[in-house]
């Protein structure tokens, strides 16, 4: 009786939980079974259709490309670029410099997506953005385009500006990172006479593949859900170039009303997610870094 | 640290100061050009876009205000202040329970709790919409308030267990011997002695909520329940020509997250280094 009144201690996170986040993901494999239409109310059990469906649809299969692509420029660009610049600011002698440096580069991730996205949708447009004007100043006239309205540079225009925003985040804690690294360790190499590059590779970055392992898992998890950049500055145009499965996944349920086929894109988002998911647990199972 | 000063390390130096300060440009400029916008005129704005404001007047500032913004900042505030009051107490008092109550089934609660950190939202949102929609508070306040505490006590929880599990026993046992009720403990005791992660979890909650967008788009479509992201995005559709009025809005959608960043960093940094370092 006494165990039950304990319960009392987890009962409102575990109910918030199970009827918000688990719930409606265990429906969302009934209604991915669905043909439905939300208006007129109509609901048609179709078995493994909407999954034909999926297969057939080049737009799906565009959007999990442009995922994908999401995933190869953000990792490149915020984990191991953002593990190289870590270790440059860690290098500066100035504490003061290191933090400032830490700080400026975090502001932009702190802006919310939806700002940083308008900004950049300001920056891109051809009549008032900086870019372009920037190009000419340069003597690169030639290569001002309307970045966020063809085709070829819509989605690489899109990423470009997530980079921007998100770069400083991981960034911040790969230095938290390499700043637990026992000093003596450094010290030892410096004596040894090992140079900088030398030591990035034979000390730090042994030293920080745990936190390399995690933000690789975070970073892709990330790309596959993207969402707000996209929706914010490009709705997923021109001509669906720029769509990635969670506008998809929007754009199918409430924009063009089939919630069975949304919730079939949701099943393939699941499992994409909760695959980087496990393997995260599994990097993070593994013996630590020890010291 | 032992240095030598050699040519070649004096010109690698050199590079790596150009790329820093390159990339502090990078990253400045555009926040400026932002800033600057905001005061500027439609007809400045299509002139020349490196030119400062002519005049600096906060006209665009009170247009911005007088067309929504206040109203998509009250209801930011108000979503951000209850929902980060709701996460941090739920969070606190499962990782109580989790840590430091004798509870049936205690693994079984913590891979339940902490394993919704794996669950996307977008994978929810269809499913969720109808469940909003027949409860009656699709478009609501309280659909916003709900999901945020919701999908955030996962996160909030791991980061709070994580820092109640190394508090020492003795601590329970003493409360114990006072007569202290485990509620008195909680209370008095733990949550105090919890206050670096208490204040990291705050901000982080603050941070997340003050920028959502997907839940925020989704659920709520008439203006009174609409959050700063997706109000601005409904000022630029509104208002898509005064663009010197889109930019206000921003400035003041961004400025409280990044002063709070500024003033609050030690703990975010420490708070999110722990949770995803731990």
């Amino acid at each position: 009786m006494r165990a039950i009144i304990r319960l009392a201690w987890v009962v409102p996170a575990l109910v918030l939980v199970g009827v918000f986040v688990y719930l409606p993901l265990v429906q969302n494999f009934g209604f991915s079974t669905l043909e439905w239409d939300i208006y007129s109310g109509s609901r048609q059990y179709v078995g493994l259709d909407n999954y034909r469906k999926l297969l057939d649809d080049p737009v799906f299969w565009s959007s999990l490309g442009n995922n994908l692509l999401y995933a190869a420029i953000s990792v490149a660009v915020q984990v191991f670029g953002a593990l190289v610049l870590a270790a440059l600011i860690e290098s500066v002698r100035s504490e003061r410099w290191r933090r400032g440096l830490r700080v400026v580069y975090f502001i932009p991730s702190a802006i919310s997506l939806t700002v940083a996205g308008l900004l950049f949708y300001f920056l891109y447009e051809p009549n008032l953005g900086v870019l372009n004007h920037a190009l000419d100043a340069a003597g690169l006239g030639h290569l001002a385009q309307a970045w966020l309205g063809q085709e070829s540079t819509a989605m690489l225009a899109v990423i470009a500006m997530s980079q921007w925003q998100g770069f400083g985040y991981s960034t911040l804690l790969f230095a938290v990172a390499i700043q637990r690294i026992p000093s003596e360790i450094y010290g030892a190499a410096a004596i040894d006479g090992t140079g900088p590059v030398r030591r990035f590779f034979s000390v730090t970055l042994p030293l920080v593949r745990e936190m390399t392992g995690l933000m690789t898992m975070v970073t892709i998890s990330g790309a596959f859900q993207v969402f707000n950049e996209v929706m914010v500055m490009t709705g997923g145009g021109p001509d669906n170039s720029t769509q990635v499965l969670g506008t998809w996944l929007y754009r199918s349920g409430f924009v063009r009303n089939d919630f069975g086929y949304a919730a079939a894109i949701a099943t393939v988002l699941f499992v994409l997610t909760l695959a980087v998911a496990l393997a995260q647990l599994w990097v993070t199972s593994r013996r630590r870094v020890e010291w | 640290m032992v240095s030598r000063l050699s040519f070649a390390g004096v010109i690698a130096r050199l590079f790596m100061w150009a790329f820093l300060l390159a990339l502090v440009v990078v990253v400045v400029y555009p926040l400026l050009w932002m800033v600057l916008n905001g005061f500027k005129t439609n007809a400045e704005l299509f002139g020349d876009p490196f030119a400062l404001p002519v005049d600096w007047s906060f006209g665009n500032y009170a247009k911005a205000w007088n067309r929504g913004v206040s109203g998509y900042l009250t209801t930011s505030v108000l979503v951000t202040v209850t929902s980060t009051v709701a996460t941090v107490f739920v969070s606190a008092w499962a990782a109580y329970g989790l840590t430091r109550v004798a509870i049936p089934l205690n693994k079984v609660f913590t891979g339940l709790i902490l394993g919704g950190l794996m669950l996307a939202p977008t994978v929810a949102l269809v499913p969720l919409v109808k469940m909003f929609q027949s409860m009656g508070l699709y478009n609501s306040f309280w659909a916003l308030l709900i999901l945020y505490t919701a999908f955030r006590i996962p996160f909030t929880t791991f980061l709070i267990r994580a820092y109640m599990i190394d508090l020492p026993r003795e601590v329970d046992e003493a409360a114990e011997m006072d007569g202290a009720g485990r509620w008195t403990a909680f209370w008095r005791i733990i949550l105090p002695m919890c206050k670096p992660i208490i204040t990291s979890v705050v901000l982080l909650q603050i941070l997340f909520t003050w920028n959502e967008y997907l839940f925020a788009m989704v659920f709520t479509s008439g203006s009174g329940v609409q959050t700063l992201p997706v109000g601005l995005t409904s000022l630029m559709s509104k208002h898509g020509t005064e663009f010197p009025v889109v930019f206000a809005g921003m400035v003041i959608a961004a400025v409280p997250v990044v002063l709070l960043f500024l003033f609050g960093q030690r703990y975010i940094v420490k708070g999110l280094a722990d949770g995803i370092g731990k």
